[in-house]
């Protein structure tokens, strides 16, 4: 254990944490668009720039270990300054359309503009436009809004493994793309869109369909593999609108194409809405009432003719605990038969 | 997963994907697991910036290949050779774990006795894997006490697909890799709540809680606890009820949430099967191909509409939250099934689902701690006989249910049908990353089908040469079941010889030309071989 | 050796560009001609030799006859039949083009350590560099001196990394020793970025053995077993030498397994740079190797500890391994006698601007400022006025007139802003704009910034947007408080060395030359460098109406009539001074 001074506080980490760790485990808070806890650190936006006794320069506290008796300072004026540069610099090549942006009120970059109060740009300049839009259907990646923080490029390499998009060019044209800038092919884990702390990256189904406000977040499970991913469905007007995964699920907010973009079915308008009977071959409409009776005099017929066993019933893996239980047992209890299966072959 | 449950006692993986993260070796065969199950691909892929070691064996270059330090690419359906070999290699070079064998196992000397004619050598004559690569392997997996094996329908969807599984499990046994933190036998399963609805005892041979329904006693308890007689007399398999259909001792059918017509094999006879029923009665969001065979069909809820639990393939009881309300007059289906219950004359009155848990909670130890309330906070691992109990991440710790579990000899037998002149390649079938199982949802949601939503055969690029069929021409897959059209992707992922469709096509249905031909014991189809012929159009 | 007649070719990179090869083959040709051989009645030998130094007058040709080393300057392929034929036979020196009095100065106030062999050895022959004592310092260290001897003796010598921070070579290899591990790397950065810095360049092309023994040499005192040198593939004479050296040291067993029989493995691998400044970076440079993006990245760890592949690494620059043998030769002593302070030894700069000795010299640490620029420089081209001294390089600043007698040492320049690194030396004059200057300096490490860290990506891009409104007539009274509030910011915020140094031309510009910037904001460039602050007119009481700058001018901007005063259309003038530079009249004023 590392006994340091942080902001005057007296602050007990571990010997492997870093500055900005121990930090925010004591409750202050240092602001950061690099970071991400599960990815390895950056040290590129500069923001989390902190004071250290004995050392001549700021240094970024998301990379710097804690030492005994180390004596840091947070937010001096020097520091809040630095930021404040920083975030300018930032902003002054950002489109700045926070009132039509999808990330808006979800933003890393407008919270600590709002919270440092960054309201004009001092810099006249140049700003990156890029007239190209990535054709793939499931990413949108408006680079303008980039800030160049790497977080998409490590969770592609670091946790997805595929590396599909990394820097290219330098200076200020510095951006982050596929190869040779085609259009993003990749595993469309969505992973860079989870991580993405601006409006850079975000989903193409989630497209005015509703700001942040006013949300209901329903936490869930995924209804594709057998994994289980833990995620979150947000909902609007009873309609999903997007999906996301906490960090602090066991599959640590990572998600597959399914899972995070394959939510649509729900509302698609293929969906079965009222009771069908075939009748000379074509299905009519019926009420539940009309259907249900039909089915049970169909069945208590068969059951009678034929016996319990020419009865058989296909549970679902996509149902739930509880309703393939109930199913069972009406097919085992109701009806009278052990025919009853699911597809866990298939 | 019926063998695994002879042999250890339960079905189900044995450990927990959390301890993906710290294995030493992670053994694949049989998984496309950056697809299939692309976030425990992540946990592996985690495990391997750690420094872990992947081995994978399988005929098609997986994407997971690029990661992994061995790759063996064995011929489709000989798997059973490939893992005898290694398991030869192992006790041969003594890395064997003997005081596991000698506490934990019985029947080693019989099993070491059948292994004897399994060397490397005889080994690549019926896998083609080179003899290097399987000792390789053996070392690697046999010499690490920290080793998992992953698997999925490429073990189990062959007609020998019980031995498969047999010898993934004497391999963990003859290496101790199983019954402590961070090893284990690891079915990866392939559907939402799988382990759930077998938990849950949607299975013809057993009540919940894998209590077989033969067994009177058992079915006694059942009868009082339901409150009626129950049948003594194991019921008919999925695969087993088509043909019974067939055969008119099936008469009505009763399907909530799936889709046989494109799951199951060999679709023309599923077709027929279904169209000789006196009654079938379809339960499901979409009118899905075997809902437009039914002659009632009733509106049914997705996963975003109710509440439950699923329980994901490491045995995990977690919750389902109901998020919108359905569309239309669609209704949840337990409400469904107990309204048919009633009108039955069999009234199943619950209030709600977290109702039912606690009874099946009652009827089988392994979920009676755990309960709806205690889920809202994580999901939880079972067996967890107590309220207070946290769950159990790994099985065995303290030995099997069996007392000793047995070394299985198998030998080789090869698949159902091969490859012969007239049908020159074998064809397997499978899954694809973006859409899923027969794609009733993944078909309906835009995105995916703009960017997968071609059916398509995979060729090797010399078997591609010799036929002259470029990457993108539309060819034609026949077997001696039926035919379908797709477009060809000529590249290295297959093996010369082999060729790969994806399940989830209704327009190019690969079930149209696989075989039902079936495990003996488990009644699985042999999806993973069958002989086909690709022409040209 | 010296009895014997020798000519040597200059053929480092001034030398090459001023035709040096033409010249060695005239050479050839004239000696087979004439059969100098038979002339003589003893041998004559013909070599090219690396940088000799003074490339302001290349081609330079030395011929040493009996002893005696006579310097030809911009010697041409037509002299070389009447200096073979009236000196080297004839035995008569051509006085008038015998280098000058200058040139001995410029010669003799320098102190030669690492080039003493650059510019007399022939760098394709290992055998030349072993006769001049090559490799005998491996030899002795391999024999007779521990790891720890060794390391001992570079820390001694002062010896500071030579590639701009100036970090002491001794410790860095001392820290990399004390770190175990299964695998250490030694790197000799050759990614020589800075414009108009090419002494690692004429030190590889001149005398590649000498940084190949000091890499052996630093390889065995920290224990590593390969090597890597990581050189811009922008150097392909460079490359071409240094594998020739390689190709011989592995033949003589200098390189590879059990080097002279010692047991000591090493051997070394050449990675060629695509030309990325900040590759230079050692982080990034290593990056570079694996086949990443050259990206720096936050130390620690350093380099020492986790670097290459992530093993402990030391990265040093070429002219600070070229140094290695001859501290190793003669002794730790005898190199911490040149030099001042904490800065020992000496260094090489590469002098140019509006210097009459352009060149590369090497001079003593702490050697004053004037004593280069006068002494050895020669003084300021056509006798102009001296305004300033840029060192270091884009990552350097401005030295003022002021300061001359400033000494040249790591300290010293840094106190005032500006650095040695890795040794550029531009001399302006009073035509020089300081302003221009500053931005030429920004263009550079703007469009060289890697795009890692927000304050070098947009920060230098902010503030190069604002030199330009300056320089462009669009200045405002507020900038110089912005440039100088958001240069140093920029200094304090960025992550690696070139974003934190990239404010440096801008920032000592302004400390020095700060009326300069407020005349340009108001409206004027005093220098008339700056293109778009100037008007040009035509005086009518001048013009002689020759239309010789109706004729030059591209843009249709001039008009008039022969033998009529012509006028210059202020709306359609590009201000690209043609018509200034044609009129014979001096009647095209320029304000």
């Amino acid at each position: 254990m590392i006994n340091l001074t942080i902001d005057g506080k007296n602050v007990i980490a571990g010997k492997d944490m870093t500055v900005l760790d121990a930090a925010r485990r004591a409750g202050i808070s240092i602001p950061t668009l690099c970071h991400h806890p599960k990815l390895t650190s950056f040290g590129g936006c500069r923001l989390c720039l902190v004071e250290i006794e004995g050392i001549p320069r700021p240094v970024t506290s998301c990379t710097t270990l804690v030492g005994e008796n180390m004596v840091v300072k947070t937010s001096t004026p020097h520091i809040v300054e630095l930021r404040k540069t920083i975030l300018e610099l930032l902003l002054s090549d950002h489109p700045n359309d926070c009132m039509v942006c999808e990330k808006a009120g979800d933003c890393t970059l407008q919270d600590l503009a709002y919270y440092y109060g960054i309201s004009e740009n001092p810099y006249e300049g140049e700003r990156r436009t890029y007239e190209t839009r990535d054709g793939n259907p499931f990413i949108e990646r408006d680079m303008e809004k980039c800030i160049l923080c790497s977080r998409c490029v490590k969770v592609c390499d670091e946790v997805q493994g595929v590396g599909a998009i990394d820097f290219a060019y330098r200076g200020f044209q510095s951006k982050i793309c596929p190869p040779f800038e085609r259009d993003l092919d990749c595993e469309f884990c969505g992973q860079c869109v989870a991580v993405c702390p601006t409006g850079a990256l975000t989903g193409k189904l989630w497209a005015h369909k509703g700001r942040q406000k006013n949300v209901n977040k329903v936490d869930t499970v995924c209804t594709y593999c057998g994994t289980g991913c833990n995620l979150t469905l947000h909902v609007k007007n009873n309609d999903i609108i997007r999906v996301d995964s906490a960090m602090s699920t066991w599959n640590e907010g990572w998600l597959c194409a399914k899972g995070r973009f394959g939510y649509s079915f729900v509302s698609s308008p293929d969906r079965l809405k009222t009771p069908l009977i075939k009748k000379r071959g074509k299905f009519k409409e019926v009420s539940w009432d009309e259907a249900l009776d039909f089915t049970a005099s169909k069945l208590k017929n068969i059951i009678k003719k034929h016996g319990a066993d020419s009865v058989g019933g296909l549970s679902s893996a996509r149902c739930t605990t509880e309703e393939n239980y109930l199913f069972q047992k009406f097919i085992r209890a109701a009806v009278g038969t052990n025919n009853v299966d699911h597809c866990a072959r298939l | 997963m019926a063998s695994l449950a002879t042999i250890f006692g339960s079905g189900a993986m044995t450990n927990s994907i959390r301890e993906i993260e710290g294995m030493d070796v992670i053994f694949i065969i049989g998984s496309n697991t950056k697809e299939t199950h692309p976030v425990i691909a992540n946990k592996m892929l985690k495990a391997l910036r750690r420094g872990a070691k992947m081995i994978i064996a399988d005929p098609r270059r997986v994407p997971l290949v690029k990661a992994a330090d061995l790759h063996l690419r064995l011929r489709p359906g000989t798997d059973v050779a490939l893992l005898n070999s290694i398991a030869h290699v192992i006790i041969k070079e003594g890395i064997h774990d003997a005081e596991f064998i000698a506490d934990r196992t019985e029947g080693f000397e019989k099993w070491k006795k059948s292994l004897t004619r399994f060397t490397p050598q005889y080994a690549e004559k019926i896998t083609g894997v080179p003899p290097k690569d399987i000792i390789r392997a053996a070392r690697l997996y046999g010499g690490s006490r920290r080793a998992g094996i992953f698997y999925t329908m490429g073990i189990t969807q062959h007609t020998h697909g019980t031995d498969n599984v047999n010898t993934v499990a004497n391999l963990a046994m003859v290496s101790g890799n199983i019954g402590r933190e961070y090893t284990g036998v690891s079915p990866l399963r392939g559907q939402n709540n799988v382990q759930g609805a077998c938990d849950a005892g949607a299975l013809p041979n057993v009540y919940p809680g894998y209590q077989m329904v033969s067994f009177p006693l058992v079915k006694k308890k059942f009868e009082e606890a339901w409150g009626t007689s129950l049948s003594g007399k194991e019921g008919l398999k999925a695969t087993e009820m088509m043909p019974a259909a067939i055969k008119g001792k099936l008469k009505a059918l009763y399907i909530m949430g799936e889709n046989p017509v494109l799951s199951d094999p060999n679709m023309n006879h599923t077709v027929k099967a279904l169209e000789s029923l006196d009654l079938l009665v379809v339960q499901d969001i979409f009118l899905t191909e075997t809902a437009k065979l039914a002659d009632v069909v009733l509106p049914a809820t997705c996963f975003a509409e109710k509440s439950g639990t699923f329980i994901n393939t490491e045995r995990k009881v977690q919750l389902v939250r109901k998020a919108v309300v359905p569309p239309g007059d669609a209704r949840e289906d337990k409400w469904i099934i107990s309204e048919l219950s009633k009108r039955m004359g069999y009234p199943m009155d619950y209030e709600s689902s977290s109702e039912i848990f606690k009874e099946l909670g009652e009827l089988w130890p392994a979920l009676a701690g755990i309960t709806h309330e205690r889920l809202r906070k994580r999901g939880i691992q079972w067996p967890c006989p107590t309220k207070d109990h946290p769950g159990t991440e790994y099985l065995y710790r303290a030995g099997f249910p069996r007392g000793k579990s047995s070394f299985t000899p198998v030998q080789y037998k090869p698949s159902a049908e091969l490859a012969d002149k007239k049908y020159p390649f074998v064809l397997t079938t499978g899954r694809n990353l973006f859409q899923y199982h027969t794609g009733s949802m993944t078909r309906r949601v835009e995105p995916i089908e703009v960017h997968a939503g071609e059916p398509y055969v995979e060729i090797n690029t010399n078997d591609a040469d010799k036929i002259d069929i470029a990457n993108g021409d539309m060819v034609s897959i026949l077997s001696r079941r039926g035919r379908i059209d797709a477009k060809a992707r000529v590249s290295e992922i297959v093996p010369a010889g082999m060729v790969f469709v994806p399940m989830h096509y209704h327009e190019a249905a690969a079930n149209l030309l696989t075989n039902d031909a079936l495990d003996a014991h488990a009644k699985t189809p042999e999806f993973k071989v069958c002989a086909v012929r690709i022409k040209k159009k | 050796m010296a009895k014997e007649t020798s000519i040597r070719v200059c053929m480092g990179p001034g030398g090459i560009a001023s035709g040096g090869e033409e010249v060695l083959r005239a050479f050839g040709r004239e000696l087979k001609k004439s059969n100098v051989k038979a002339a003589l009645k003893k041998g004559c030998s013909m070599h090219h030799v690396g940088c000799m130094g003074l490339c302001a007058r290349d081609v330079l040709v030395e011929v040493v006859l009996n002893g005696k080393t006579y310097t030809y300057q911009y010697v041409t392929p037509d002299m070389v039949s009447t200096i073979v034929s009236k000196h080297v036979v004839g035995g008569k020196p051509i006085k008038e083009w015998l280098v000058d009095d200058s040139y001995v100065n410029f010669i003799k106030k320098q102190t030669k350590v690492v080039l003493s062999d650059c510019g007399r050895i022939n760098p394709e022959s290992l055998d030349a560099y072993i006769a001049v004592g090559g490799y005998e310092a491996t030899r002795s260290v391999l024999k007779s001196k521990t790891p720890e001897d060794t390391i001992e003796i570079i820390k001694e010598s002062g010896l500071r990394g030579r590639g701009g921070a100036g970090f002491p070579t001794g410790r860095k290899w001392e820290f990399c020793r004390a770190v175990e591990s299964d695998r250490k790397y030694i790197i000799c950065n050759a990614d020589e970025g800075d414009p108009g810095a090419f002494m690692d360049r004429a030190l590889l092309e001149g005398n590649p053995h000498a940084v190949l023994e000091g890499m052996i040499i630093g390889a065995y005192a920290i224990g590593a077993d390969s090597g890597y040198v990581y050189i811009r593939a922008e150097y392909p004479l460079a490359v071409e030498r240094l594998r020739l050296a390689l190709k011989h040291a592995k033949k003589k067993k200098l390189l590879g397994r059990n080097i002279l029989g010692s047991g000591f493995n090493f051997d070394i691998k050449i990675k060629l740079g695509a030309g990325a400044f900040v590759c230079g970076e050692s982080t990034a440079l290593m990056y570079s190797i694996e086949g990443k993006r050259g990206m720096p990245r936050i130390t620690p760890p350093r380099s020492t500890e986790a670097g290459l592949w992530g093993k402990p690494t030391v990265l040093n620059n070429v002219e600070t391994l070229a140094n290695i043998p001859y501290i190793i030769r003669n002794g730790a002593n005898w190199f911490a006698s040149f030099g001042k302070g904490k800065s020992k030894g000496t260094k090489v700069f590469a002098l140019t601007g509006k210097i009459k000795n352009s060149g590369l010299i090497e001079v003593p640490m702490g050697i004053s400022l004037r004593k280069i620029v006068y002494d050895i420089g020669g003084g300021i081209e056509e006798d102009k006025k001296l305004k300033a001294v840029q060192t270091g390089g884009p990552s350097g600043g401005c030295i003022p007139a002021s300061m001359i007698d400033i000494n040249v040492d790591y300290e010293s320049l840094a106190k005032v802003g500006s650095i040695v690194g890795s040794g550029g030396m531009i001399v302006l004059d009073e035509d020089d704009c300081m302003v221009n200057v500053a931005k030429y300096f920004l263009q550079f490490t703007q469009s060289e910034s890697c795009g890692k860290c927000v304050p070098c990506r947009v920060g230098t891009k902010r503030l190069l947007e604002i030199m330009e409104r300056i320089t462009s007539g669009r200045g405002k009274t507020s900038d110089l408080a912005l440039l100088e509030k958001l240069g140093n910011d920029v200094k304090s915020a960025s992550l690696c060395g070139l974003g934190q140094a990239a404010p440096n031309p801008i920032l000592s510009t302004i400390k020095y030359f700060r009326e300069e910037y407020e005349v340009h904001i108001a409206g004027r460039c005093p220098s008339k460098v700056c293109k778009e602050l100037l008007t040009y007119s035509i005086i009518e009481e001048l013009c002689k109406g020759c239309c010789a700058c109706l004729r030059a001018c591209s843009s249709g901007a001039i008009t008039g009539e022969k033998k009529k005063p012509h006028r210059i259309d202020q709306s359609l003038c590009v201000k690209c001074g043609a018509c200034f530079e044609v009129c014979k009249f001096k009647s095209v004023d320029r304000e």
